[in-house]
């Protein structure tokens, strides 16, 4: 036995847990955090005049535009250099979800703008004010029309998380490639990570398709 | 001539057309009237080769539609067909709608196949629309586009399926009066049609279609207002 | 805060810097057309009735569109391996891309194919055009209106993606970014300069996307 390797046994089970667990965690927080920030930038964006509109545009067009993994890398660095060191999960946390609110924010200035003007009016007309418009009226069809879109976006952000692994985080990709390097058994770790993905994302992308078909009806 | 006899056709169990004949002379404008499924517009898609049919045979011009060895692409070039649904070609301008066939099934010059297309427009009145995409305009215009393009082809024969239903009502009119200017000019029509007005105005004889067969056929104004068959009757007092 | 830019390193190292963005675009145009042919197969055997192949087309589809591109790469790079195959870092980022690529492009060829209504084609058939007169002038033109946006797109996350070369250590843009940021210590301003590339690079190609979509899309749909 070359005592260097040692292979995969029922002793990892919990060190793969622990990354399976750091993926849900880092996943559901950015997700939230980015759907709640996508929403409220979504709204002030269809809401708002050209000018804070370009400049919110700006901005959320630089978080579409550079790749996840330099987002990461120039964050973390930055916070060293500026002498407030983060640990790689809240540093994580903070860059995955300004990532994730720059596509939800998009997916929801859509669905804001797509109710049509004719429906506010009919609202008004019953008497309702205006915020009392957005909350009964926008917000609710606004919110529906665009959930295919959420999901998608959604989904996108649990398969990204797997990028936080280069400043350090240890989700679930960064766990197997420690075990990999461990074990030299590649393939049956690997295979075991995409099973993971695929039985989390395959179900919601399909609940996502066909909420999208009947909706097209 | 367009010659039909005896044809069946059957999607799956139903069969929608049970033993058809029926002639159309060369000039003449045959309307086909009757309830939604009475297989009236099946019978265009027949003779157009695009449905295939189970018994029975099509002849056009001492040619049998149907049968294995007829050039069905090259048929088609002499029927010309307009649908309900207008289906202009939506990334092509109207001129080009009209000129594509044309050029590339006749393979006519690009110069011949435009006079030719500009010519057609013209005709049904679209003479100011040529660089117009068909998605700009209205349904009854891109209805008349559909006619211009068939026309293009220098067709022998027309079929109409139904090219007023899907239209607004005030744009039924200037679709009829395009029907109306080539039956006068003696073109050979059949239209499947809802219009009874232009029915027994424009036709010259009317078949009334239920279930499957021709329950009524005869001189226009006659099958319009004097129909013999207690079924005709009844079909005529209900769309009145 | 007592960081000091050194901006100099950075520019010396232009021309390396330039050549990364080089291979970023020569990887990402490659995933790119290997990706749309294999799409176009797929997409034929997915709408085949022949059971065979639409199942190998809905598996390649489902394992694209439900991992990680990271995972994908690593499969690659490290997990074909098991099978005596070892690709180059470029290799390895080139074939997950085309994976991935292949799979969400079935989908958009799929759906544009679908959303042509069958009256176009029956249409067509009524003017006397032959069925490869119909696909060639009426049907294909069509839907290549309606994949372009999403294929822009796609070509778009290829460039971003290819960014994870950095983590098998390939060339590209990143790539190169982090061994020259390693050799000088400059992580800051040489990250700084890449994303400012990357910036460009898809502005670029989303701006001269859009120029040659007025040029090939007169009318509009």
């Amino acid at each position: 036995m070359n005592s260097l390797f040692t292979p995969l046994s029922w002793n990892d089970t919990g060190f793969i847990l622990t990354g399976v667990m750091n993926t849900v965690t880092i996943s559901v927080l950015a997700i939230v955090l980015g759907t709640v920030l996508g929403l409220i930038v979504g709204f002030i964006r269809a809401e708002s005049n050209k000018l804070v509109n370009m400049l919110f545009g700006g901005l959320l067009d630089v978080l579409r535009s550079v790749p996840l993994i330099i987002q990461l890398v120039l964050f973390s660095t930055f916070v060293g250099a500026a002498g407030i060191p983060l640990d790689p999960f809240v540093a994580g946390s903070i860059v995955l979800s300004l990532y994730t609110m720059a596509f939800m924010s998009e997916v929801f200035r859509s669905g804001f703008e797509s109710v049509p003007v004719s429906m506010q009016t009919a609202a008004r007309s019953l008497g309702m004010n205006h915020w009392q418009t957005i909350y009964h009226i926008r917000l609710p069809i606004g919110l529906r029309a665009v959930f295919p879109s959420w999901l998608g976006v959604a989904l996108s952000v649990i398969k990204d998380s797997a990028l936080v692994s280069v400043i350090g985080y240890m989700e679930l990709l960064r766990t197997s490639e420690q075990l990999i390097s461990r074990t030299q058994q590649p393939l049956e770790i690997l295979i075991g990570v995409g099973i993971f993905y695929f039985i989390i994302s395959y179900p919601l992308s399909s609940y996502g398709r066909y909420v999208e078909r009947k909706m097209a009806i | 001539m367009i010659s039909i006899q005896n044809v069946h056709k059957s999607f799956g169990d139903l069969e929608v057309l049970k033993g058809v004949s029926l002639d159309v002379a060369n000039g003449e404008v045959l309307s086909i009237i009757g309830g939604s499924g009475s297989g009236k517009s099946t019978l265009l898609y027949c003779i157009n080769a695009i449905e295939a049919i189970h018994k029975g045979k099509i002849i056009v011009d001492d040619v049998d539609v149907h049968s294995k060895d007829t050039n069905k692409d090259k048929l088609r070039q002499k029927l010309g067909m307009v649908f309900q649904q207008w289906n202009s070609f939506p990334h092509l301008t109207v001129l080009e709608n009209a000129a594509l066939a044309p050029r590339i099934v006749k393979k006519m010059s690009k110069d011949e196949a435009i006079e030719i297309a500009k010519k057609e427009l013209e005709h049904v009145g679209l003479g100011d629309k040529f660089d117009v995409y068909p998605t700009k305009m209205s349904g009854g215009q891109q209805q008349r586009l559909a006619i211009a393009r068939a026309l293009a082809m220098k067709p022998d024969y027309m079929l109409f399926d139904e090219v007023t239903s899907a239209l607004d009502p005030e744009l039924v009119g200037e679709v009829l009066d395009t029907l109306r200017l080539l039956a006068d000019e003696g073109m050979t029509m059949i239209c499947v049609t809802h219009e009874m007005g232009f029915a027994r105005d424009v036709s010259d004889r009317v078949a009334y279609f239920h279930q499957g067969v021709i329950a009524e056929i005869g001189e226009a104004k006659q099958v319009i207002t004097d129909p013999q068959n207690p079924l005709t009757q009844k079909f005529l007092s209900k769309v009145r | 805060m007592t960081y000091e830019f050194h901006w100099n390193v950075v520019f010396q190292k232009m021309p390396e810097l330039l050549n990364g963005a080089f291979v970023t675009l020569h990887v990402s145009v490659l995933a790119m057309l290997l990706g749309i042919v294999i799409a176009i197969l797929l997409a034929i055997a997915k709408m085949n009735n022949s059971k065979p192949f639409c199942y190998v087309a809905t598996a390649w589809v489902e394992t694209a569109r439900n991992t990680p591109a990271l995972f994908q790469i690593y499969m690659a790079y490290f997990g074909l391996g098991a099978f005596g195959i070892h690709l180059s870092p470029y290799v390895a980022v080139l074939s997950a891309l085309v994976f991935i690529n292949a799979g969400y492009l079935t989908e958009t060829f799929r759906g544009g194919f679908q959303s042509i209504p069958s009256t176009q084609y029956s249409a067509s058939k009524s003017l006397g055009m032959n069925s490869i007169q119909v696909y060639r002038y009426i049907i294909l033109p069509q839907m290549l209106r309606r994949i372009y946006h999403p294929m822009t797109n796609q070509f778009v996350w290829s460039i971003l993606m290819s960014s994870l070369g950095i983590l098998v250590g390939m060339s590209e843009l990143s790539g190169t970014t982090q061994r020259l940021q390693s050799l000088s210590f400059r992580t800051l301003e040489f990250f700084i300069v890449a994303a400012v590339m990357y910036f460009i690079i898809t502005k670029l190609v989303l701006i001269s996307s859009s120029l040659l979509s007025r040029k090939l899309f007169r009318g509009e749909i």
